[in-house]
């Protein structure tokens, strides 16, 4: 069965507009570069510079810790700092190595060299793809090589690139498509090759026709197939966007390759081709800076490491009624306590509210109007769950299967009574993973 | 283009200053950072509308007396919660407009030229009993009006039951009457059958709304639109009503196939006795029933059963409140019955 969207979800106001016609502009360097360790899902990288060390760009300077875990590069040439605890944007203090630019951005020996990689084997190419350090850069930064590795009993036979971008106001997916579509067809086509799936399906929202349009040449050269689809938060989310496109359920629990898909976000496809084709790891993406709190909107190639304050500066600055500095996008993304904090490989957008734009959520009693249970993707039912959690009763809120909720937001987005459903989800899903790790 | 804060401007090396910039000055709060905008007062706001029609219908067919009854009725409704909530200092939300709905559904319950003081009773017992000594909005079990209404329905019963006026505008010459559901009930007393005439002979009476009754229950055309309205913005699901009304319709069919004499017409039941009025916008109160859809079907069976049960045999006339009521009763068991599946969990089933 094929079924053109999926349950519930919400229709945000996405202010794509802000941004979404502004090319790709390469951000000058900055004064120094902040790149923290902690930039991908699983166990972070262990540092092996010290400070005072130079480094060229592309250079290891961390070296990643077990299976599930990348190595991290120097974001261009320069001396070390320092390495210390530096804000984050997860929002905590983390630790970073700060790196002043030399100016002349020199590449590491050997890297930034166009490769003929048409006789990469599938192993080769995840070993490529692993030094190069890639991670999922749609946001949860889970490590690449590790999708590309599925158990033998878990055979893939779609991937999916995901250029949904759902997300209010980002739209670095969008002009990444629209800019260099046959990178990214290319660099997912190292995927499938890794995989050696056949079926490649290229999703993206009606919302970017230029983008469908890009994207439709390039991907049909290499028979892949473009699919447009409804513009419905969360459409990006990976089990919603399976469902619309195959009609696969992935089990509550699983992971898409449970039904035989893998989706990779278009911004690590073209760091696949980046890493495969030129050899050049990840040290830059595309970043939209963007919302009413920021002076000039811009998508920007900025290094990675790039705080947000500088990258806020190059957009013009921010504006008088700037009230909440998000990492991310405005439904999932992390509110900024600091303007030091980086952008890291999973930064796909800063977005800059004004003080009446942002909400507060307020907490009132819950009114059981049923909304969020219309409004959940997953089929939750968001009301009860936040009462339970509301009253510490994490026992219960996991038999209501809070370790369901993709904390997409939907549910807080539509709430009359304003309550922070996803706060309430995060800490209870927390004190469960705590009680569990007390009980092995 | 306005630009503010010296570290947003060209980029002066050295992070001190910024590191020492109080913290307060971003927001900073869980995801999402942006809301759709309703309030619960809009929600409240909608319903209010909805209810508009009938309420100013009702002005016109009883008059003043009924202008009277909504205004007292709405202003010791929002009173109460405010006089509430100022002696246990509890945060206000008298703005939420809930009570004044409250109120409204209230008056809509009530007789015409209901007297200041039972007004007043009902609404106190609906505010502060049924509401307030339960946690305030969210958390009562009973809904508020239908409670205030049952209240004054089983102490003061002379008021609330043979006090009925037939339409007449602005109250001049007003007749006491019975209601159509009272009339078929004496009827069936007083010979052993029902009118069948009556019954099934006023149905356009019925529907526009000529005919004695409570304030709000008269015409079923105007909540019919109310409703429509409501189901179109989304704020009420179809689930309740059309269970409610239809089980009412289906249940009385049955039994006035099996005995036309003794039992009334169907549409005569369906058209009678504030069931619109209960099915819309008291079978869909938020607080007060079930959540999940099938929950809603399952309560508005449950309520129809009630109704039907009571206006046939019990000793009331009518059963549309003791229906919802009843079964405001069993919504947390239902709630408990239907729960949501989970996105992919009916794949362990076919896997």
């Amino acid at each position: 069965m094929k079924s053109g969207t999926f349950f519930g979800g919400v229709h945000p106001r996405y202010e794509k507009d802000l941004a979404g016609g502004r090319p790709i502009e390469t951000m000058p360097l900055p004064a120094r570069l902040v790149v923290p360790f902690a930039q991908n899902l699983g166990a972070a990288p262990k540092p092996v510079v010290k400070k005072g060390d130079e480094v060229k760009r592309g250079q290891l300077i961390a070296e990643p810790q077990g299976f599930v875990s990348v190595p991290l590069h120097a974001p261009t040439s320069g001396v070390v700092q320092a390495i210390d605890v530096f804000p984050h944007p997860v929002g905590a203090d983390l630790p970073a190595v700060v790196i002043v630019p030399d100016g002349k951005d020199e590449w590491a020996p050997g890297l930034n060299v166009e490769r003929d990689a048409g006789d990469l084997g599938a192993d080769a190419l995840r070993g490529v793809i692993r030094d190069a350090g890639l991670v999922g850069m749609g946001g949860a930064a889970f490590p690449t090589h590790v999708k590309l590795s599925p158990p033998k009993d878990k055979p893939i036979d779609v991937l999916v690139l995901n250029g949904a971008e759902c997300e209010p106001y980002l739209t670095a997916d969008h002009r990444l498509m629209a800019e260099r579509p046959a990178e990214i067809v290319e660099g997912a086509s190292w995927f499938a090759k890794a995989l050696g799936v056949e079926n490649v399906i290229v999703a993206v929202e009606k919302n970017k026709p230029d983008a469908i349009a890009a994207m439709r040449p390039a991907a049909e050269a290499r028979g892949y197939a473009v699919r447009a689809l409804d513009v419905v938060y969360p459409q990006g989310a990976e089990r919603q966007l399976i469902f619309a496109l195959t009609g696969r359920r992935v089990p509550a629990g699983g992971l898409p390759m449970d039904v035989g898909v893998l989706v990779q976000n278009v911004g690590t496809c073209y760091a696949a081709f980046e890493a495969v084709r030129r050899n050049r790891p990840l040290t830059e993406r595309v970043v939209c800076v963007t919302g009413r709190g920021v002076a000039n909107p811009k998508n920007v190639l900025a290094r990675i490491g790039t705080t947000f304050g500088d990258a806020i500066a190059f957009c013009g600055g921010l504006r008088e009624d700037a009230g909440k500095i998000i990492g991310g996008g405005p439904m999932m993304g992390v509110a900024q306590y600091s303007l030091d904090a980086p952008v890291t490989k999973g930064t796909s957008g800063i977005v800059v509210l004004t003080r009446r734009e942002a909400v507060q959520y307020a907490g009132d009693p819950c009114i059981r109007c049923g909304r969020c249970l219309r409004a959940c993707p997953m089929l939750l039912n968001p009301s009860v769950l936040s009462v339970y959690a509301e009253r510490l009763r994490f026992d219960e809120t996991a038999a209501h299967h809070v370790l369901d909720c993709i904390e997409c937001g939907c549910c807080a987005y539509v709430c009359p009574s304003r309550r922070p459903m996803v706060h309430h989800f995060r800490r209870a899903k927390a004190e469960i993973r705590k009680k569990q790790a007390r009980a092995v | 283009m306005e630009e503010r804060l010296p570290d947003a401007g060209p980029k002066a090396p050295g992070t001190k200053e910024k590191t020492e910039e109080p913290i307060a000055r971003f927001l900073v709060s869980s995801s999402p950072h942006v809301h759709e905008g309703i309030r619960i007062r809009s929600v409240m706001g909608l319903v209010i509308v909805a209810l508009l029609p009938a309420s100013v219908f009702s002005i016109y067919l009883f008059g003043l007396p009924a202008l009277f009854t909504i205004l007292v009725s709405v202003a010791s409704a929002a009173g109460f919660e405010w006089l509430w909530q100022k002696v246990v200092r509890r945060p206000g939300t008298a703005g939420d407009l809930s009570a004044v709905l409250t109120g409204l559904l209230l008056a809509l319950n009530l007789p015409a030229g209901s007297p200041w003081w039972l007004i007043l009773v009902g609404n106190l017992f609906a505010i502060v009993v049924a509401k307030q000594l339960y946690g305030g909005i969210g958390y009562n079990i009973f809904n508020p009006a239908l409670v205030g209404r049952v209240v004054l329905l089983v102490a003061f019963p002379v008021h609330m039951t043979s006090r009925w006026i037939s339409p007449s505008a602005w109250g001049m010459d007003a007749v006491t009457t019975a209601t159509p559901l009272g009339r078929a009930r004496e009827a069936l007393l007083a010979t052993g059958s029902v009118d069948a005439a009556l019954t099934r002979n006023e149905a356009i009476d019925l529907l526009i709304g000529n005919r004695a009754g409570s304030l709000g229950e008269v015409s079923v055309i105007l909540l019919l639109i109310g409703g429509i309205f409501l189901l179109a913005k989304r704020v009420i699901t179809w689930h309740a009503p059309v269970a409610f009304i239809g089980s009412v319709w289906a249940m009385a069919g049955i039994f006035h196939l099996a005995n036309p004499a003794r039992f009334a017409d169907p549409s005569f039941h369906v058209l009678t006795g504030g069931l619109f009025l209960g099915a819309f916008f008291m079978a869909t109160d938020y607080v007060t029933t079930p959540l999940a859809p099938a929950g809603k079907i399952v309560f508005g069976i449950g309520c129809g059963v009630v109704t039907v049960v009571i206006r046939l045999f019990g000793s009331y006339p009518e059963g549309v409140s003791f229906g919802i009521l009843l079964m405001n009763a069993f919504t947390p068991l239902i709630d408990r019955a239907f729960k949501p599946a989970v996105f992919g969990a009916r794949r362990a089933k076919t896997a």
